[in-house]
C-alpha cells in the first residue's frame, strides 16, 4: 500500500520534470518553430529506446534569489538510447528551462553522460539550445564549460562526437561543438557566434542580423564551422542517422558493413570527364559511378566546394572520398579546401576508414588574400594529414595533377598505398601553356611569329608531358587504367590492404600546422 | 559521349567563369566567398587607421603639429581598454579626421600626415 503511494509520488515527479519549463515556455519554443528537447531526443532515437538519467537533479545556486527557483533537470536532458540498433549517449539542452542556460549542475549532467560515452565507447550526440552561461552562477558556469571542453578533447578520435545546433549557441558555448567531429545546423534555427549582434552593435557600431552573423547558412557556406545543413529539424535528424550508419561506434572498430551493391548504371564513368582539361565536370558523378548504389554522402557540401569530401561504400565497406572539384574554382587547393581535406583525412584515419582520393587540379589558388590568410600553413595540413594517415590510402588521378597540388593530393610520395591514373591524367609541374611559356621563353620571343611558335611549343610539351606515362615510367603511378576499370581495381586494392600495418616513429604526438 | 549532365555544353561553357592558374585558363564557377573577397590595397603609412573598433576619448594633436615617432596622438577606448595611439613616424599632422566621442569601426582613418 505504501509502495503504491510512493510510486504515485514518483510518477508525479516524473511528470513534473517532463514538463521542463512549463506549458507556456513549451508553447513559446514551438512558436519559434523549434521542437522541445525531449521531443528532439525521441525523434532521433529508436522508438522506446531512450533511458533518461539525472531527471531529478536540482541546481544549488543560492545567490540572486536563485534558491527560490526550481529548474527541472537544470535545463538539460541526458540519457542513453539506440539509433538503428546502435548504442549512443545523448544530451539535449532544454531552452524552456531558464533558456537552457548552463549552470554547475547542468554541466555536471553533460559531463556525466560524456564520461559515460567515453567509458562505454559509444558515440556522443549533443543537442545545443542554450542562452549561454547562467550569469547567476558566475564562475561555476565557466568551470562547467571548461570541464566539457576538456572531455571533448579527451574523447576526440576515440568516439564519434556529434553536435546539433538547434537554437542559440553563443559565447564560450560554441567551443564544445567546435571541438567535436560533426556539427549539424538548421536554417533559421541555429545561431552560433562568439559575440552576438547586440554586442557588435553597441561596442562596434556595426549593424548585422543574427542570421547574417552566425546563421546556419553562414556556418555552412562561409565559416566552415558546420558540416551538415538542413532546412528543418526532421531533415537534420535523418542526416544524423545516415552519418551514424557510415561510421564506427568507436576507434577500435570498423564501420558496420552494408550489403554490397553495384553502382547505378546511369552513371557512365567513361563519359563524365571532358577531354579538354580546361572544361569542368562534377566530380561527384565520378564518385557515384564508383560507389555502391551510387550513394555518396557528402560532408560540408556548401563550404570550400572546390574540394569534395564524404562517405561512400565499396562492396559494403565505408570509404572516405577526397576529391578536387573542377566545377568550382577549377578544383584548386586554397586555405579553406586544405583545412576541409586535412581534417576529414584525420577523421578517416582515426576511425579506420580507408581514404580514396580523386585528383584533378591545376594547383593552388593565386592571390594576396590567400597568401596573407596563410595558405602555406593551411596547405601544409594536407601534406601532414596524408603522410600521417595509416589507413589504406588509394589515389586515382583522373586528369590534371600539377605541381604542389599533385604532391598534396594523396601522392605516392606521401605514402599512398596505390596510385592509379586514367589515360587522360597529366602529371606535370604545371599546365602546358604555362610551362611552354617559361621553358621556351627565348625561342618564342625570338621567333618571327611568336604566337605560332608558342602554339607549336605548347603542342610539343603536351605530347611529351601531358600524360600519365612519364610518372608511370618512374613508378610514381602503379598502373594506368581505363575509367571503367576504376571500381574493380579500387575494390581489389581495398581487399589486399585489409591487414595494412605501418609503424610510425614513437612520439607523444606530432605538431601539425594547425 | 556528350549525353551526360556533368559535362557542360558549349552554351553552358559561355556562362562559366574563366580562372587562370599558372598560365593555363580553365572554365569553372566561383564560390560566394571568392566573389565577395576584397582586393588588397597597399597600406598608406601616412594614414593612422583604427586597428580595432572603438570610441575616441582624447585627441592630443591638431593639424600643423610637428610630432616625433612614438608621440601620443589620441586615446581609443576599445574592448574595455584605453588604448593610446602613438605616431608611427616623425612628421607634420595634415589633418585629424575624428573628434572626441566618435565611435569608429575598424579601419577608419583617424589622423593623416603631410
Amino acid at each position: 500500500m505504501a509502495l503504491k503511494k510512493q510510486i504515485q509520488e514518483l510518477q508525479k515527479r516524473r511528470e513534473e520534470a517532463k514538463m521542463g519549463g512549463g506549458e507556456k515556455a513549451i508553447e513559446k519554443q514551438e512558436a519559434m518553430g523549434k521542437m522541445t528537447a525531449r521531443n528532439r531526443i525521441l525523434a532521433l532515437l529508436d522508438k522506446d529506446s531512450f533511458q533518461e538519467y539525472d531527471m531529478f537533479v536540482q541546481h544549488e545556486a543560492r545567490d540572486f534569489d536563485m534558491a527560490k527557483k526550481i529548474l527541472h533537470g537544470d535545463g538539460v536532458i541526458i540519457g542513453t538510447g539506440t539509433i538503428s540498433g546502435q548504442p549512443v549517449c545523448i544530451f539535449a539542452q532544454d531552452f524552456t528551462v531558464a533558456g537552457g542556460s548552463l549552470g554547475l549542475m547542468h554541466s555536471r549532467k553533460i559531463t556525466k553522460i560524456m564520461d559515460h560515452s567515453l567509458k562505454m565507447k559509444v558515440p556522443l550526440i549533443g543537442i545545443n539550445d542554450s542562452g549561454g552561461a547562467r550569469i547567476q552562477e558566475g564562475v561555476n558556469s565557466l568551470a562547467g564549460y571548461g570541464e566539457i571542453f576538456f572531455r571533448n578533447t579527451l574523447a576526440s578520435g576515440v568516439i564519434p562526437q556529434i553536435s546539433v545546433i538547434l537554437g542559440p549557441c553563443a559565447g564560450g558555448a560554441v567551443y564544445s561543438p567546435a571541438l567535436t567531429d560533426f556539427v549539424f545546423v538548421v536554417e533559421n534555427i541555429s545561431k552560433m557566434f562568439i559575440t552576438g549582434p547586440e554586442v557588435i552593435r553597441t561596442v562596434l557600431g556595426e549593424e548585422i542580423s543574427m542570421e547574417d552573423l552566425g546563421g546556419a547558412r553562414v556556418h555552412s557556406e562561409i565559416t566552415g564551422n558546420a558540416h551538415f545543413f538542413a532546412e528543418n529539424e526532421p531533415e537534420c535528424f535523418e542526416q544524423i542517422k545516415k552519418l551514424l550508419s557510415y561510421i564506427p561506434g568507436n576507434n577500435d572498430r570498423k564501420a558496420i558493413k552494408c550489403c554490397p551493391k553495384p553502382p547505378q548504371s546511369k552513371y557512365r564513368i567513361g563519359e563524365i570527364v571532358p577531354d579538354d582539361p580546361a572544361l569542368p565536370y562534377d566530380v561527384r558523378d565520378v564518385v557515384r559511378a564508383v560507389v555502391d548504389d551510387s550513394e555518396f554522402f557528402e560532408i560540408q557540401q556548401l563550404w570550400a566546394a572546390n574540394l569534395v569530401i564524404g562517405f561512400g561504400r565499396m562492396n559494403g565497406e565505408t570509404c572516405g572520398f577526397v576529391c578536387n572539384q573542377p566545377l568550382v574554382l577549377a578544383g584548386v587547393l586554397d586555405v579553406d579546401s586544405s583545412d576541409k581535406a586535412a581534417r576529414f583525412i584525420r577523421y578517416c584515419d582515426a576511425f579506420n576508414i580507408p581514404i580514396i582520393t580523386l585528383v584533378d587540379l591545376p594547383g593552388y589558388l593565386p592571390g594576396v588574400d590567400q597568401e596573407h590568410a596563410g595558405v602555406i600553413r593551411h596547405g601544409a595540413k594536407i601534406l601532414y594529414a596524408y603522410s600521417e594517415a595509416s589507413v589504406p590510402k588509394l589515389t586515382v588521378i583522373l586528369r590534371k595533377a600539377y605541381g604542389g597540388g599533385y604532391i598534396a593530393m594523396g601522392s605516392r610520395h606521401l605514402r599512398a598505398d596505390f596510385v592509379f591514373a586514367w589515360p587522360t591524367a597529366e602529371v606535370a609541374v604545371m599546365g602546358p601553356e604555362g610551362a611552354a611559356n617559361i621553358i621556351f621563353k627565348k625561342e618564342i620571343s625570338e621567333a618571327e611569329n611568336p604566337d605560332e611558335m608558342r602554339q607549336q611549343k605548347v603542342k610539343e610539351y603536351k605530347e611529351k608531358f601531358a600524360n600519365p606515362y612519364v610518372a608511370a615510367s618512374k613508378g610514381y603511378i602503379d598502373t594506368v587504367i581505363a575509367p571503367e576499370e576504376t571500381r574493380n581495381i579500387l575494390l581489389h586494392a581495398i581487399e589486399v590492404s585489409v591487414e595494412k600495418a605501418v609503424s610510425l616513429p614513437r612520439k607523444k604526438h606530432g605538431i601539425p600546422p594547425f | 559521349m556528350k549525353e551526360n549532365k556533368s559535362q557542360p555544353s558549349p552554351k553552358e561553357t559561355s556562362e562559366l567563369k574563366k580562372l587562370t592558374i599558372l598560365g593555363d585558363t580553365y572554365y569553372t564557377t566561383f564560390t560566394r566567398k571568392y566573389q565577395e573577397k576584397q582586393n588588397w590595397v597597399k597600406p598608406d603609412k601616412k594614414k593612422v587607421i583604427s586597428f580595432i573598433p572603438g570610441t575616441v576619448r582624447q585627441i592630443m594633436v591638431k593639424p600643423g603639429d610637428k610630432v616625433n615617432a612614438d608621440d601620443k596622438l589620441l586615446v581609443l577606448d576599445a574592448m574595455k581598454m584605453l588604448n593610446t595611439i602613438h605616431s608611427p613616424l616623425a612628421g607634420i599632422i595634415k589633418s585629424v579626421l575624428v573628434k572626441e566621442g566618435d565611435r569608429l569601426p575598424k579601419g577608419t582613418v583617424m589622423v593623416e600626415f603631410e
